[in-house]
């Protein structure tokens, strides 16, 4: 298999210190950053076309640099665009270069805004995506599941495991993610396989993603061991039976947060976490507690509340906690706090995530906290569309898993 | 038709869309009608939270708050011009958003667009400003009512 090629525009990196760490994220995942050659004249011509003139220099190499690519002037097999953060002239030239090479390639794309402090690690599973979409685009376009497999997503929160069986669902189990990712994942799978009413030779193949899959992967010898972008991307539009089309999927997990636009199911750009823990699924189990309630119940709670009544308005866990108890200080009802709580992580993926994509229709909401109904009433206000939340939306990662490792028999 | 005016709060550009007998899209309506018409008190131009959210539509939360602030006034105008004149370097005194990301994006947002639009340069005498007025009205002239 030759190396796959990912086009950078980009802007600061060299000065920032992280271009070493951006290209050694892509040799870790088999891939080889490249830059579109192109000339002084070609700069102007492409900045008169693309209608954008930023003032910086090398802002005007980036728009000339993806127009070489939106010609086919030079060949690459994914684009990796990158500014510093904080600047508003590159977001600005970030964003729409995205779009235009959306428009105008089947390239997939990723956005990052960097700071001094990248380190390659931060890189790899976007890195790990873009290689995924691009060398297995037969293996993500399966729409059925065969035979009888095994899917386990060892998440940052939980851990699941399905067992399927002719594109069904015969098994399935979930619990908190422990301290051995192994142990865990052997728990799950066993209580799945249970319910399946199969045992381990049965199991044809297995797929693995989270966190934890190169441990757990390694550990069940799985077929299929990929990063949680694609996999779960499959899942959800196989739960929500929109596997033709395209569509938004909005993950919000209990470390981070994952927003996806697929075509047919398969990620064509998309943006994961780098945003603070007050957005994620990690701040409504902390506003559980402080209730002294099970995060279960706190979905029906905030459906009945109202957030307009409480104040909510810190981007952080830490101060979201103190507004959190400053209500109920107040004597604010809990319903009104619990709803609150829900739109502020709402309101903060939109704000701070959902604006480095361009958010396709359907949306549909997967992962363990679109099970909590006030979370998903939230998203369906700020976004001004009710999401769809397809049946066991929780295992999207596992079900993906399962379904894409089915490929390998 | 609605002709959007860049800088948008030219007082000249929107007197020759206006006398030419089309509709200007300025900043001038926008905020008069947030003054005049909606109850909220945020003065001097009644930009609030809201409205810089709704910027989002048009710049990512990483861009700062007073571009998202005035995109959400001239974006939505933008989306609803049929055509557009610009006028490339002209001095505060002729119109100004005071920003100049804010400006590289509103002419991006144009050019996106694709509707027809003119762009003239601020004249530095008076047979200039002549010149340009003529470019401006035959502009607005072969615009299809």
């Amino acid at each position: 298999m030759s190396t796959i090629r990912i086009a950078q525009l980009s802007c600061g990196t060299e000065y920032s210190g992280v271009q070493f760490e951006i290209e050694s994220a892509a040799r870790a995942v088999g891939a080889k950053i490249v830059y579109p050659d192109v000339s002084y004249s070609q700069v102007k011509e492409a900045l008169d076309r693309f209608g954008f003139k930023p003032k910086s220099t090398q802002l005007q190499l980036m728009i000339a640099r993806a127009m070489s690519l939106a010609d086919r002037k030079f060949e690459a097999d994914a684009v990796f665009i990158t500014t510093c953060f904080r600047c508003a002239e590159a977001a600005l030239v970030r964003n729409e270069l995205r779009r235009f090479i959306q428009e105008n390639t089947r390239l997939p794309v990723v956005t990052y805004s960097f700071t001094e402090r990248l380190k390659a690690a931060q890189l790899l599973t976007r890195m790990e995506a873009l290689v995924t979409i691009v060398t297995r685009k037969e293996l993500l376009a399966r729409e059925r599941q065969s035979g009888i497999t095994a899917g386990i997503d060892s998440g940052s929160s939980t851990t699941k495991a399905v067992i399927m069986e002719n594109n069904k669902i015969i098994g399935k189990d979930w619990t908190p993610s422990g301290a051995v990712v192994v142990e865990t994942a052997e728990q799950v799978l066993a209580n799945a396989m249970k319910e399946a009413g199969v045992e381990m030779k049965d199991i044809e193949a297995m797929g693995t993603t989270g966190y934890g899959r190169f441990t757990v992967g390694k550990h069940f010898n799985c077929k299929l061991i990929q990063e949680e972008l694609t996999v779960n991307s499959k899942g959800a539009v196989w739960l929500a039976n929109r596997q033709r089309g395209e569509a938004t999927i909005i993950d919000i997990g209990g470390m981070d947060n994952k927003a996806i636009t697929v075509r047919d199911g398969i990620p064509d750009n998309f943006t994961m976490g780098g945003i603070c823990a007050g957005a994620s699924g990690r701040f409504l189990q902390m506003t559980a507690n402080r209730l002294k309630i099970d995060i279960q119940d706190l979905g029906a709670m905030a459906v009945k509340g109202n957030w307009a009544n409480a104040k909510m308005n810190s981007y952080c866990s830490v101060f979201g906690i103190q507004d959190l108890v400053t209500s109920l200080g107040e004597g604010k009802k809990f319903e009104d706090v619990a709803a609150a709580a829900c739109h502020s992580v709402a309101e903060q993926v939109y704000e701070q995530q959902l604006q480095e994509i361009d958010v396709r229709h359907p949306i549909i909401e997967v992962g363990g906290t679109s099970l909590i109904s006030g979370l998903v009433k939230a998203v369906g206000e700020v976004l001004g569309e009710e999401p769809i939340v397809p049946p066991h939306s929780q295992y999207i990662g596992a079900v993906g898993g399962a379904l894409l490792s089915s490929g390998f028999l | 038709m609605k002709v959007f005016i860049d800088p948008p709060n030219s007082m000249v550009l929107f007197d020759l869309v206006e006398r030419f007998g089309h509709e200007p899209l300025s900043s001038m309506a926008v905020i008069q009608e947030k003054i005049d018409n909606i109850e909220v008190d945020m003065p001097p131009m009644n930009v609030t939270l809201d409205d810089v959210v709704r910027g989002l539509k048009y710049a990512g939360v990483e861009v700062p708050s007073g571009i998202r602030g005035r995109m959400s006034l001239w974006g939505p105008m933008i989306e609803a011009a049929d055509a557009a004149i610009i006028i490339d370097n002209a001095p505060f005194s002729f119109g100004c958003v005071g920003c100049d990301r804010s400006n590289e994006l509103t002419k991006y947002l144009i050019h996106r667009r694709g509707i027809p639009a003119l762009t003239v340069k601020y004249p530095t005498d008076e047979a200039e400003a002549k010149i340009m007025v003529g470019q401006i009205k035959d502009f607005l002239g072969g615009l299809k009512q």
